[in-house]
């Protein structure tokens, strides 16, 4: 392994909607796992074992193989204390780190106020998506949020390209903080020349990127692609973030029909990105997490599965030692937690183990107390 | 019809609702400040002119509460003409705050924005009771899970801290510990009847109900008075602090008048505005807390007048403002969930604040991202002459005569916006960039454009970030 010359670099990867813990990753040889399903099993010789126990669904071929080659570290049964299965505050919970309480800061706004304290960099953290998720927020923080990288910027409805860029320069004049005064002044001026500069940045990463790598069309491929093209672009980005649409992993019908659609779309984007990268050079420079709120009920419904908890996540990249974390959780019904799996191990010691080992950063002050921390980042 | 009186009326309704257009406005300043300012405190006595019949016809989802709550408010936002009991609803949203995240029930959330719509601007005891036996605040802040022998203080806490006194005031502490203790044993027994959320109850409304079983009957002592209170024995002791005066004058004037410090400040900030808050707490003894006469006092005073451009919009009054200006979704038709998720991408879900504090306000609704999110959707509209409420505004200016100068093209913009002003050195940036295309012909083709764009460069300054 070559030395780490580049400041390292979490990619986040949020799986809105909960996807199925127990079709994600099969406990195939356990025969209540067949009992529970008995609509929506994957057949043991379907699965793709990585031992005599457990394997990922069919549709994750593309996530296997990274795991052969021993970049894909499993988080099984993660979840937090007294499980919540609304997707809204789950969701929360996993952004803001706090369980307990409704707080309106997130795990990674604290992130990234460490990491650039002193806000020299305006592209810390950039969010591919609709809407500024909770992670990223923080009092202070300031994160450019894109919705499509070509075209991403202020004032995109004006028509002509010189009319545009006559009134983007009127807009960096009219946003001078010597116009007006006080602190809230100052304050909109800076945010709307970041805003500014961000964008011109930004939109300048396509130019520079050339690659062999063929993104799928959906939405989230095409966000993971422009989360390549950002990185590629040393702007200093230390934090990227994407997902998929609020819901989308909702499976409580058809799921044998969503299901592996999904999660063969999915992992063949973290597929291609990750290829992107090692194509460039960049493959030591990055770890992924991908995660949901929480994960289903044991037992289906006759055609999709509801909300439980005890859920699986995934930890991708050079840097970490692949294998399985965690206890898989016991199917046993006096071992699970009213129909679901029972989780046993805090989200926080991944994050704790991602800041700490990977990032280089004070996990306490961020997570608001000390959790154990995984060994999955190699030392 | 001065213009100076046409200017108050657009600060009026841009803080007493969600802006008006500019025929609304010159009908409603000819009618006089203190008439509207009547006409707006009395909901009940003016139709709202919404054809809510079409719109739940149309929207079946608001009629079955698998969602659509959140755009019914938006559309009554948009469309009522009793702006201020809308504007009154999301006020009480965003203090007396419940959030779907936990309570998961739209029909239960629907039942307490209609408490909000009957109660808003009445008694503030009232209300209290009210809020109090709501069954989405009974659930959300766990008072159900609060027994005899066995509280839970989630509610009796936030009742004080968050509802009605405060932390603290001129940095002294409002209360003890042991008050929470005291004010939660209070409203021990006020649950509910079924389980909310999720099925089989999910699209039943949760209910209140009193168990005299659970409740302690003890004697209490609360903020210095002892006996055996309930719970509205408790509000009756709150209404009559001096705190709690502060505290909904400080709200008030927070929400209607100017950016001030946020709630968990209040404790050692003092007002801005001393005066205000000491005539809104003036008000609100004299008028044994109504909340009606603190607007009245309120909406008429020099403070309030004088305060233009002194808030920055919210989310929410950004996007409703909009559509009010050009005229959209004044009646149903497909798409109306993009509207509602704009707000939330600049940082305001209507029925998911973001704690039990409610949203803060002033320059944190802004950030690099919610910034270009406001701008960009604001722009999009502004400047697309196909909304009914843009090719009115280009048709008045068009009717000032066939040629308009670049100063009357700025001027007449920022007029037909709801009078808006710039700092001199904007203004002056802006006619410079219209005098490029000289003089402007009204009855050309390059009009419209040429009116669209100058909207939209209004639209993307500072200036336009406040109300």
């Amino acid at each position: 392994m070559t030395a780490n010359k580049k400041p390292p670099v979490l990619v986040v990867l949020q799986m809105s909607g909960a996807y199925d813990a127990l079709n994600t990753f099969i406990p195939y040889s356990d025969p209540l796992y067949m009992d529970y399903r008995p609509m929506l099993k994957v057949e043991p010789e379907q699965v793709l074992a990585v031992n005599d126990e457990v394997g990922f669904h069919p549709a994750m071929a593309p996530l296997k193989a990274l795991y052969d080659q021993g970049k894909v570290a499993v988080l099984q049964g993660i979840g937090y204390p007294n499980p919540i299965r609304s997707h809204f505050r789950s969701m929360d919970i996993w952004h803001t780190a706090e369980p307990a309480k409704m707080v309106t800061d997130g795990w990674l706004g604290r992130a990234i106020r460490d990491l650039d304290p002193n806000k020299e960099n305006i592209l810390t953290a950039v969010n591919f998506g609709r809407g500024l998720p909770r992670a990223l927020a923080a009092p202070g923080v300031s994160v450019a949020s894109v919705g499509n990288l070509e075209t991403y910027g202020v004032l995109t409805g004006i028509q002509g390209e010189d009319q545009r860029t006559e009134a983007l320069e009127i807009f960096a004049r009219t946003y001078s903080p010597a116009i007006g005064s006080g602190a809230v002044n100052d304050y909109l001026s800076q945010t709307g020349l970041d805003a500014l500069k961000g964008a011109d940045i930004l939109t300048s990463a396509p130019q520079m990127y050339s690659s062999t790598q063929e993104y799928n069309r959906d939405l989230f491929a095409q966000w993971l692609k422009n989360i390549a093209q950002v990185h590629l672009a040393d702007f200093g980005t230390r934090i990227l973030y994407t997902g998929v649409n609020p819901g989308t992993f909702d499976t409580h019908a058809n799921q044998n029909i969503t299901f592996p659609k999904l999660w063969n779309d999915v992992t063949s984007a973290v597929s291609t990105f990750y290829h992107d990268l090692k194509e460039h050079h960049a493959n030591e420079e990055v770890v992924i997490l991908m995660f949901t709120e929480f994960g289903r009920r044991v037992k289906e419904n006759g055609s999709g599965t509801d909300h439980g908890s005890g859920g699986v996540a995934f930890v991708i990249g050079d840097a970490v030692k692949g294998g399985l974390y965690g206890e898989y959780p016991s199917l046993k019904p006096e071992k699970l937690d009213e129909g679901d799996l029972q989780w046993n191990n805090d989200f926080r010691s991944t994050y704790a183990t991602l800041l700490e080992q990977w990032m280089g950063l004070d996990s306490k002050a961020i997570l608001r107390g000390s959790f154990e921390q995984f060994d999955f980042i190699k030392g | 019809m001065a213009d100076k009186d046409i200017a108050l009326m657009a600060h009026l309704m841009r803080r007493a609702g969600f802006g008006a257009q500019c025929d609304e406005l010159e009908a409603r300043a000819a009618k006089g400040y203190e008439a509207t300012v009547e006409e707006l405190l009395h909901p009940e006595d003016h139709p709202n002119g919404l054809e809510l019949d079409l719109a739940e016809r149309y929207f079946i989802e608001w009629n079955h509460f698998t969602r659509g709550v959140p755009e019914y408010c938006t559309f009554r936002m948009i469309n009522s003409k009793n702006q201020l009991e809308e504007k009154m609803v999301l006020f009480w949203h965003g203090v007396l705050c419940t959030a779907d995240s936990k309570v998961q029930s739209y029909v239960t959330l629907y039942g307490e924005l209609e408490m909000f719509r009957r109660r808003g601007m009445g008694s503030f005891r009232d209300l209290l009771v009210e809020i109090s036996r709501d069954p989405a605040m009974v659930y959300f802040l766990d008072n159900c899970l609060s027994h005899k022998g066995a509280i839970n203080e989630n509610y009796g806490r936030e009742l004080l801290e968050l509802f009605s006194m405060g932390v603290g005031m001129d940095g002294k502490f409002n209360y003890t510990e042991k008050d929470v203790k005291e004010c939660a044993r209070a409203f021990t027994g006020w649950t509910i009847t079924n389980g909310i959320p999720g099925q089989p109850y999910g699209r039943y409304a949760g209910k209140f109900v009193y168990n005299p079983a659970d409740h302690d009957e003890g004697e209490k002592t609360f903020l210095g008075h002892t006996g055996n209170f309930n719970g509205e024995d408790i509000i009756d002791i709150i209404c009559q602090q001096p705190a709690t005066a502060r505290f909904l004058s400080r709200h008030l004037y927070n929400y209607f008048v100017a950016d001030d410090a946020q709630v968990p400040a209040w404790m050692d900030t003092p007002p801005q505005d001393p005066e205000t808050i000491k005539m809104l707490e003036d008000e609100y003894f004299r008028s044994g807390y109504d909340i009606r006469s603190m607007l009245r006092v309120l909406f008429n005073s020099d403070a309030f007048k004088n305060a233009r451009f002194a808030r920055i919009k919210s989310p929410i009054e950004a996007v409703i403002g909009t559509m009010r200006l050009i005229g959209d979704w004044t009646e149903p038709k497909p798409g109306f969930e993009p509207i509602f998720d704009e707000m939330k991408h600049m940082g305001q879900e209507i029925f998911n604040p973001p704690s039990v504090e409610g949203w803060h306000t002033g320059k944190e609704w802004i950030d690099g991202g919610t910034l270009v999110q406001r701008i960009n959707f604001i722009a999009d509209r502004v400047g697309d002459f196909n909304y009914p409420g843009v090719q009115d505004i280009i048709t008045k200016l068009a009717a000032e005569g066939p040629t308009l100068s670049p100063e009357a093209l700025v001027d007449g913009c920022l007029r037909m916006l709801g009078h808006y002003a710039l700092a001199d050195e904007t203004r002056r940036m802006l006619v410079e960039h219209a005098q490029k295309s000289g003089v402007l012909r009204t009855d050309t083709e390059e009009f419209p454009p040429q009116v669209c764009q100058m909207l939209q460069m209004i639209v993307a300054t500072k200036e336009y970030l406040y109300a």
